[in-house]
This record gives C-alpha cells, sequence and structure tokens, in this order.
C-alpha cells in the first residue's frame, strides 16, 4: 500500500468517524433525557420512602389485632421517650461506619458512662453536673483511645472495639462492685423522663433534635460529604487534600462521645444504673443503623433513616409484647432486622462485596 | 504425529485478535522451536500482550487461527484451566506467589490448592524442593517465607515453580517437553539478578523445553534470545535470527518509521514556574528538572524507568526520600509534602488509577467533581445536593462529560467521561502546578482530543503542567518538551524538532543501552 493510498483512505476514515460521532451525540442526548427522568422515578421514591411505609403497615396490621392498645396514643409516647437512648447510640454508630469504621464498644461506653454518674453523684456525692460532665469526658477519652489502636497500630477497627469494649465493662464491674446503684439525682430524672411534652418524655426530644443536626452534617456541611469520602475511598480522599487520620479519629471521639450521652439518658430513665442491662443495646443500634441505611438516603448511613428504624423495630416489638408474645421476640426482631437490612442494602446495591 | 524431534514446539498461525472496531492482532504467524529462547519484542499496544492472552485461554482468537504445540492442534479458545498439561506454563510480572507462605509451599501450590492429600510429608517436600534448586544452581532456602526473599529470588522461584509445573505435566511424554512463557520478568530486577535469571532460562533450555520472553529490552532480548519476534500496531514486522541483528536494527523494527508528523511545539521562552531539585526516592534519582509557566512538561521512559512514579512523589502522595521543590520562588523540602500542603500550595495531581485514587465510583459525579470547593458552594442554608449539581453540571457541559448527569454515580461513566469529569475536578482549583500520570489510559479518542484541549487551555493560563506517560503519541502531540527516563535517572530531553512519536520511542528503547 502506497503511502498516497494510506492518505485517502484516513481522510475516508476521518468523515466517516465525524458522520458517527454526530449519530452518537444525536443517541446520548435522547438518553440523557431518558435516564434524566428515569432518576426520580417510582423505584427511587419506593427505595427512599419504604421504611416509613413498611412502619405504617405494622402499626395497621399489629393494630388489627389489638386496636385499643396500638392506636392509643399513651403507648406511642411511652415507645418514643424510653428508645431515645438507642436512637442516640445509633446516630453515635453510624459515624464512625460512614468513615469505614466499625464501632463496637459503643454500647460499654454508655454503660461506663451511666455508672460513672452513679458512683460519681450517689456514692461520692459529686453535684449531678459535674458527673455528667465527666461521663462524657471519658466517653471522649475512649474515643481517643480507639482512634489510636486504629490508626497508630494500624489494627482492625472491628478487633480494637471488641477488645476495648470488653476492658470497658470490666472496669464498670470493678468500679460498680457488680451491684446496681440507685438513687441518682432526681433532677437528671426530671429532665429525661419526668417531664412530658405533648406527654412524650423529653429525653425523645433530645434524641430528634441530634438527629436533626447530624442530617444537616451529613447532608449540608462540607465536613459531613468529606465524611462519606474517607468511608468510601480513604485514597482518593487522601490524594483530595482531606486529613484523613483526623477524620476518622473525629469520628471515633464523636462516637464515643454520643454514647456517653446515651448513658447519661439511660441513667435518667431510670434514676438508677447497673452493670451490664446497658451492653444488650449493641445489636439494637447496629440493626438500626444498616436498616437505617436503606431507607431516606439508600445506600448510606443517615441520621434520618437510623431514626425511623429504631422505631419501626420498637413498634414491632411493643405490637409483639401486646400480643402476649414473650420477651424473647425482642432477640428475633433486633437479630434478624440486621441480617434482612444488610441483605436488602446489598441488593440495593447490586450484590457488590461491601465497603 | 509421534516421536517427532522436528516439529516446532509452538505453531502459532493466522492469529487475528478484534475489539470491538479495533485490531489488536492481524494474522499473526510465529514459531518457537525445541530448546530456543524465542523473543518477543514490541512496545505498547504493539499487541503483545494480546497474544500472550490468548495463549493463556483469557482472550477467544478470531476464526481462522490455529495453535499447536508439538504438531497437536490445540483447541481454540485454550482452555485456561488446562494451559499447563497442553504444555504451556506462564510466569507474569506479578508472578503470582504468595509472600506469607514459605517457598515450598508456593512451589507446590498447584497441588496444595487442588490436591486432596490429607497428610502432607513436610520434611520430604522441603527436601524434593532443595534437591529442584540445586539441580537449578540456587541458592533457596525451602523453609524461608516468600516474603522475605530478595525481588530477584522471588522471580527465580516463580520460573522454578513454572518449570517444574511443566515437568510434571509433561511426565508420561517427555519428547514434548513444554514451552514457559516469561512476561516481561526483568523491569525490577537489578542487573545481577537479571544474569541468575538469564542463567535459569538456560539450564532449562538445556533439558528441552523452549521460552518465550517478553520484553521492552532490546539489550536483553539479544543477550538471551536465539531467535525473535517483532510486533507493532497489531502485525508481524519480522523474525530475526539475534545473533546478525545490530542494536539499531531492532529499535528500527519497533518503532517503524511514522509517516504522520505532527506540528511540534516550539518551546517559547518562558519563567520557570517550578524546580525541582535532587528529588530522590528508592530507585530513583537524584534528579533535577524544571517546568516553565505555560510549559506541558512529558515525563517517560520504558517499564520500570521511573518515569511514572514522578507525579506522585511531588505531591507528597508517595514519600520521597530528599530534593526540594521550588515553586514561583517558593522552596519547600520535598520529603515534608503531603497532599494538603501540595494542594495549598497550588499543586494538583490527578492520579491514573481512576476509581482507585482519583474518584469515587459509588458516589455521584458532582460529589466528586466539587469535593475541592465545597467551601465555595455553600448558601445561606448550607451544601445542597442541588447547589453541588449544578455547579458539577456547568463544569460538565464545558467539559464535555457525556452524560452530563451530576446524580449519577461515576461509576457509570465510560473511562473518558469519567477522566474529563476529573480533570475539571482539578482544573476549576486553578493549580499552578498540575501533575499527571498516564491522563489518557483507557481513553477514547474522541474524549482524548477533549482532554488535551483542556490541557492546553490550562497551559495558556499560566499552569505548569507535568504528564507521565508511556503513550509517545500523546506526547509528541500535546507535550512542549519531554525527559526521557532510563532506570530512575533522565538520559535525554526532547523539544521543539525531535518531538514525534517516532523519535520518543527511538530513545526511550535506545536509553537501556545509553545508561547500562
Amino acid at each position: 500500500m502506497s503511502p498516497t493510498d494510506t492518505r485517502a483512505d484516513m481522510a475516508d476514515y476521518d468523515a466517516r468517524i465525524a458522520e458517527l460521532e454526530a449519530k452518537l451525540a444525536r443517541l446520548e442526548a435522547t438518553t440523557e433525557t431518558r435516564t434524566a427522568r428515569t432518576g426520580t422515578g417510582l423505584k427511587d421514591w419506593a427505595e427512599r420512602y419504604g421504611l416509613l411505609a413498611a412502619w405504617v403497615l405494622i402499626i395497621l396490621i399489629l393494630g388489627a389485632f389489638r386496636p385499643e392498645q396500638m392506636f392509643s396514643w399513651n403507648s406511642y409516647a411511652t415507645m418514643l421517650g424510653s428508645n431515645a437512648m438507642i436512637v442516640v447510640l445509633t446516630l453515635a454508630l453510624i459515624i464512625p461506619l460512614t468513615t469505614g469504621d466499625f464501632d463496637l464498644s459503643v454500647a460499654s461506653v454508655m454503660a461506663i458512662s451511666s455508672m460513672l454518674i452513679a458512683v460519681l453523684n450517689v456514692r461520692l456525692g459529686y453535684p449531678i453536673g459535674s458527673a455528667m460532665l465527666i461521663a462524657l469526658m471519658a466517653g471522649a477519652a475512649i474515643g481517643f483511645i480507639n482512634a489510636l489502636f486504629i490508626l497508630y497500630f494500624g489494627i482492625h477497627s472491628l478487633i480494637v472495639t471488641l477488645g476495648t469494649g470488653y476492658f470497658i465493662n470490666g472496669v464498670v464491674l470493678w468500679i460498680s462492685g457488680g451491684t446496681p446503684i440507685a438513687g441518682v439525682s432526681m433532677d437528671l430524672v426530671r429532665a429525661v423522663i419526668l417531664t412530658r411534652f405533648l406527654g412524650i418524655p423529653v429525653g425523645f426530644y433530645y434524641a430528634l433534635a441530634l438527629t436533626a443536626v447530624l442530617w444537616y452534617v451529613f447532608q449540608h456541611t462540607a465536613l459531613g460529604r468529606r465524611l462519606l469520602f474517607v468511608g468510601r475511598g480513604r485514597e482518593v480522599a487522601r490524594l483530595s487534600g482531606v486529613n484523613v487520620n483526623r477524620v476518622r479519629t473525629g469520628a471515633l471521639v464523636a462516637s464515643s462521645t454520643l454514647a456517653a450521652f446515651a448513658g447519661i439518658l439511660y441513667t435518667g430513665m431510670r434514676g438508677a444504673s447497673d452493670p451490664s442491662s446497658a451492653l444488650a443495646f449493641l445489636l439494637p443500634a447496629f440493626a438500626a443503623a444498616f436498616l437505617g441505611s436503606t431507607a431516606i438516603y439508600p445506600g448510606r448511613f443517615n441520621a434520618i433513616g437510623a431514626f425511623v428504624a429504631v422505631f419501626f423495630l420498637s413498634t414491632g416489638i411493643m405490637g409483639l409484647n401486646f400480643l402476649g408474645v414473650d420477651s424473647f421476640v425482642q432477640n428475633l426482631f433486633y437479630g434478624g432486622g440486621l441480617v434482612i437490612a444488610v441483605s436488602i442494602s446489598q441488593l440495593l446495591r447490586g450484590r457488590r462485596p461491601m465497603d | 504425529m509421534t516421536g517427532g524431534g522436528d516439529t516446532a514446539a509452538l505453531d502459532i498461525q493466522h492469529l487475528t485478535k478484534r475489539f470491538g472496531g479495533a485490531t489488536a492482532l492481524d494474522d499473526v504467524s510465529l514459531t518457537v522451536a525445541r530448546g530456543e529462547v524465542h523473543g518477543l519484542l514490541g512496545s505498547n499496544g504493539s499487541g503483545k500482550s494480546t497474544l500472550i492472552k490468548v495463549l493463556a485461554g483469557f482472550h477467544t482468537p478470531e476464526p481462522g487461527a490455529q495453535v499447536r504445540l508439538y504438531g497437536r492442534a490445540v483447541p481454540l479458545p485454550i482452555p485456561g484451566a488446562r494451559v499447563r498439561e497442553l504444555g504451556l506454563a506462564f510466569v507474569h510480572q506479578h508472578l503470582g506467589l504468595i509472600p506469607s507462605l514459605s517457598v515450598t509451599e508456593n512451589l507446590n501450590l498447584g497441588d496444595l490448592a487442588t490436591g486432596a492429600n490429607w497428610a502432607i510429608d513436610w520434611r520430604g517436600a522441603h527436601r524434593e524442593a532443595a534437591e529442584t534448586f540445586a539441580r537449578f544452581n540456587l541458592s533457596l532456602d525451602p523453609r524461608a517465607e516468600v516474603g522475605t526473599l530478595s525481588a530477584v529470588q522471588q522471580a527465580l522461584l516463580a520460573i522454578v515453580r513454572a518449570y517444574v509445573d511443566l515437568q510434571r505435566a509433561a511426565k508420561d511424554h517427555a519428547d514434548r517437553p513444554g514451552v514457559l512463557v516469561l512476561d516481561e520478568p526483568t523491569p525490577f530486577l537489578p542487573r545481577a539478578g537479571v544474569e541468575q535469571l538469564f542463567d535459569l532460562v538456560r539450564r532449562c533450555t538445556a533439558t528441552g523445553a523452549s521460552v518465550v520472553f517478553v520484553s521492552h529490552d532490546v539489550d536483553e532480548v539479544r543477550e538471551i534470545t536465539d531467535r525473535a519476534t517483532i510486533l507493532r500496531d497489531g502485525h508481524l514486522i519480522d523474525t530475526v535470527d539475534t545473533a546478525s541483528t545490530s542494536h539499531d536494527a531492532f529499535v528500527e523494527r519497533i518503532i517503524g518509521r511514522s509517516l504522520d508528523d505532527y506540528g511540534a511545539r516550539t518551546a517559547h521562552p518562558k519563567e520557570t514556574a517550578a524546580e525541582i531539585e535532587d528529588l530522590a526516592a528508592p530507585g530513583l534519582g537524584p534528579l533535577s528538572f524544571s517546568v516553565g509557566t505555560g510549559e506541558i512538561l512529558g515525563l517517560t521512559g520504558l517499564i520500570g524507568s521511573g518515569a511514572d512514579r514522578v507525579p506522585a512523589l511531588l505531591y507528597g502522595a508517595a514519600r520521597a526520600e530528599g530534593g526540594r521543590l521550588r515553586l514561583h520562588g517558593r522552596g519547600t523540602p520535598l520529603p515534608l509534602i503531603d497532599p494538603q500542603s501540595a494542594l495549598a500550595r497550588g499543586i494538583a495531581y490527578l492520579p491514573a488509577d481512576r476509581l482507585g485514587q482519583a474518584g469515587v465510583g459509588s458516589l455521584s459525579v458532582g460529589d466528586n467533581v466539587a469535593m475541592p470547593v465545597f467551601e465555595r458552594l455553600r448558601s445561606a442554608f448550607g451544601l445542597t445536593t442541588a447547589g453541588i449539581d449544578s455547579h458539577a453540571g456547568q463544569l460538565g457541559a464545558e467539559a464535555g462529560v457525556k452524560p452530563n448527569l451530576p446524580a449519577l454515580p461515576l461509576s457509570a461513566l465510560s473511562g473518558g467521561n469519567a477522566q474529563k469529569a476529573l480533570m475539571a475536578k482539578w482544573l476549576q482549583t486553578d493549580p499552578r502546578l498540575l501533575l499527571l500520570d498516564e491522563p489518557t489510559q483507557g481513553v477514547d479518542v474522541g474524549a482524548r482530543q477533549t482532554l488535551w484541549s483542556m490541557l492546553d487551555r490550562a497551559a495558556e493560563g499560566g499552569a505548569a503542567i507535568v504528564i507521565a506517560s508511556t503513550d509517545y503519541d500523546q506526547l509528541a502531540q500535546i507535550c512542549h518538551r519531554v525527559l526521557i527516563f532510563a532506570r530512575g535517572g533522565i538520559v535525554a530531553e526532547l523539544t521543539g524538532e525531535q518531538l514525534t512519536k517516532t523519535d520518543i520511542a527511538e530513545h526511550c528503547f535506545r536509553s537501556t543501552s545509553l545508561s547500562a
């Protein structure tokens, strides 16, 4: 083939390529509008609000059997108030989950916060205000310790927080002497459960306010968006100038501090503290965090989803209790809920491995 | 077809492979004789790796091709799971060893993975391994953990393993000892290691086995092979007797004489924007060079030359051991630079790994693009998805991202469009020094043109741009100046008239002999 032939061929090719590109551009324009429309379609809507719909459905179904209890405001007022600390604990959990770390120590932090308040206030006679402050600071300190092991020594967060959580349980038993402590200042009890608004204990409104704050931070601040980058692509975040270690440390400290706040609510709710009951809230919080990540902003751990998930799960449990089912139903509900929630979110993601 | 010692070990006839409209291999025919070391040479995109992948069973060739091993026709596509039985074994660049296991375990990996032994005789296995190594004159401790071996020892182990596997497969037909394919085994080895490797190759062929040696490196091919086949743009250019072919003759065949002559850019005199002094990292440097304001500087070299590592080092994405960067007069020691401080100085970096380092596939295009300027996009209510998406949509329209829908996840875009979006991510920050690593890898021709004009506009706006790439064509078209790297140092600087695909390729392939 002579050079002139090649040139002629090239010109011919160029013309054909230009023609094809024009055709492509036309096709792309049409698909663009089509995809744009499906983006806000029914499936999307169903994904976002499916959990809310399921909540209403579960109320209606259980209400068909126990209308007098399921349709009474009082049942809900009590349920909303008594689950406030689970909401806070779930919110605590989704912060490090967003940045890609698990915090299994949250329930233990809640327990030690509760026990510190009881020991300081009841046994040592500290004013309730300073006891609460110390509990929150202890929470923050535990977050730092978790971050130190996870980031400095490079150990997986599951292992570190499993260990620190168990360690903290030991400390709780130690400082409490293994027995429950009652008689915490009535000021705290008033500030959490005795004061009511619209019949609901104010503890619920603290949880509601925290949900709103966390929603705003995640959705409407640069920090919140960057948290997501840190969780989904550490290297991308680092190369885009995010101080990944500082962000992860911050997330772990925030998580432990919020867990300590959940401990305050828990103590206020009961006016007492016992060394072991708080530990039972770890699984409900995980179940709600993952179930919540399938709703409102599907595929992301999000505050509103977590809030809805906590009350969806506790409504179900409340209803089954009304039906006279034994208390083991809690375990079935939370355990099953966790696995089903994660399965649903995996289906949404097209069964790609979790990140 | 039996007992004949004269049939070729490997005989490939009329092998063609197309990907969509692109022809990666065009009617390639070659034979590898018994006991021969056969070189396979060519630059990036020549079709070398496609050929190897067809042999390994990854690709299905177009109908009409024939592959024979010792005279027996091999079914096509080649059944990947059975290649070893057929008499082919591969050693790829990332050797396929498991670092946390012992030498013996790695040597017997095939058996361990598929065998059904309940009780493994470890002492016997270690003894057997030691005997094998002794036969090849290698001093490897069978009990050592592979991760603790040097790069050379690991390469040797991988080759011995492939050879032993072949021998086991050929137990009952000793007249067909097998073909060992070594795919770029040397770029990261020191010279002494290369010699050891060659010694091992010769011991393998002494027993009758054949070796296909794939390489970029002309000198190594001349040293070890008996014959060599040169591929270019999917065509078989020539099969030559190594002994009677000069270095220059090889280089000429690899590069060809290209007819296309792009208007070379003249390096207009300009003020220096960035000066790099004595940049050093393991196996690299110390190197010094500078980039001017509005200049596009290309860095290139063969695989293992170190050119591709420079952008990451200048940005602090990887840590340098020494050196200084002076940007518009302000100097900083390179080992102290991290991505945060680099960004603060007006340096931006677009890595080659698009969805691993440059952007997050599961997040929206809008989030990915707007990430560096979140603060700027705040409204009274704070950051909103609508605000982010309208900003990203605007940039996307300018950059020609298709479809320009910022709400889509980044992974939904094609390589070229994702790259346009990621390029826009950094260009909106008006970097003074923009560092890019293989910016057009896996990018179609149309998108490539768009990316180039984006870079051109940035350069006209006063940015200094550094591109590390092994695409000579691209470098010739877009760069004002190109630095050629070999074995961790700069060996040539090309400007003006010399900036053609051919010249750049020629300098790269010659560089190995210059630095030896």
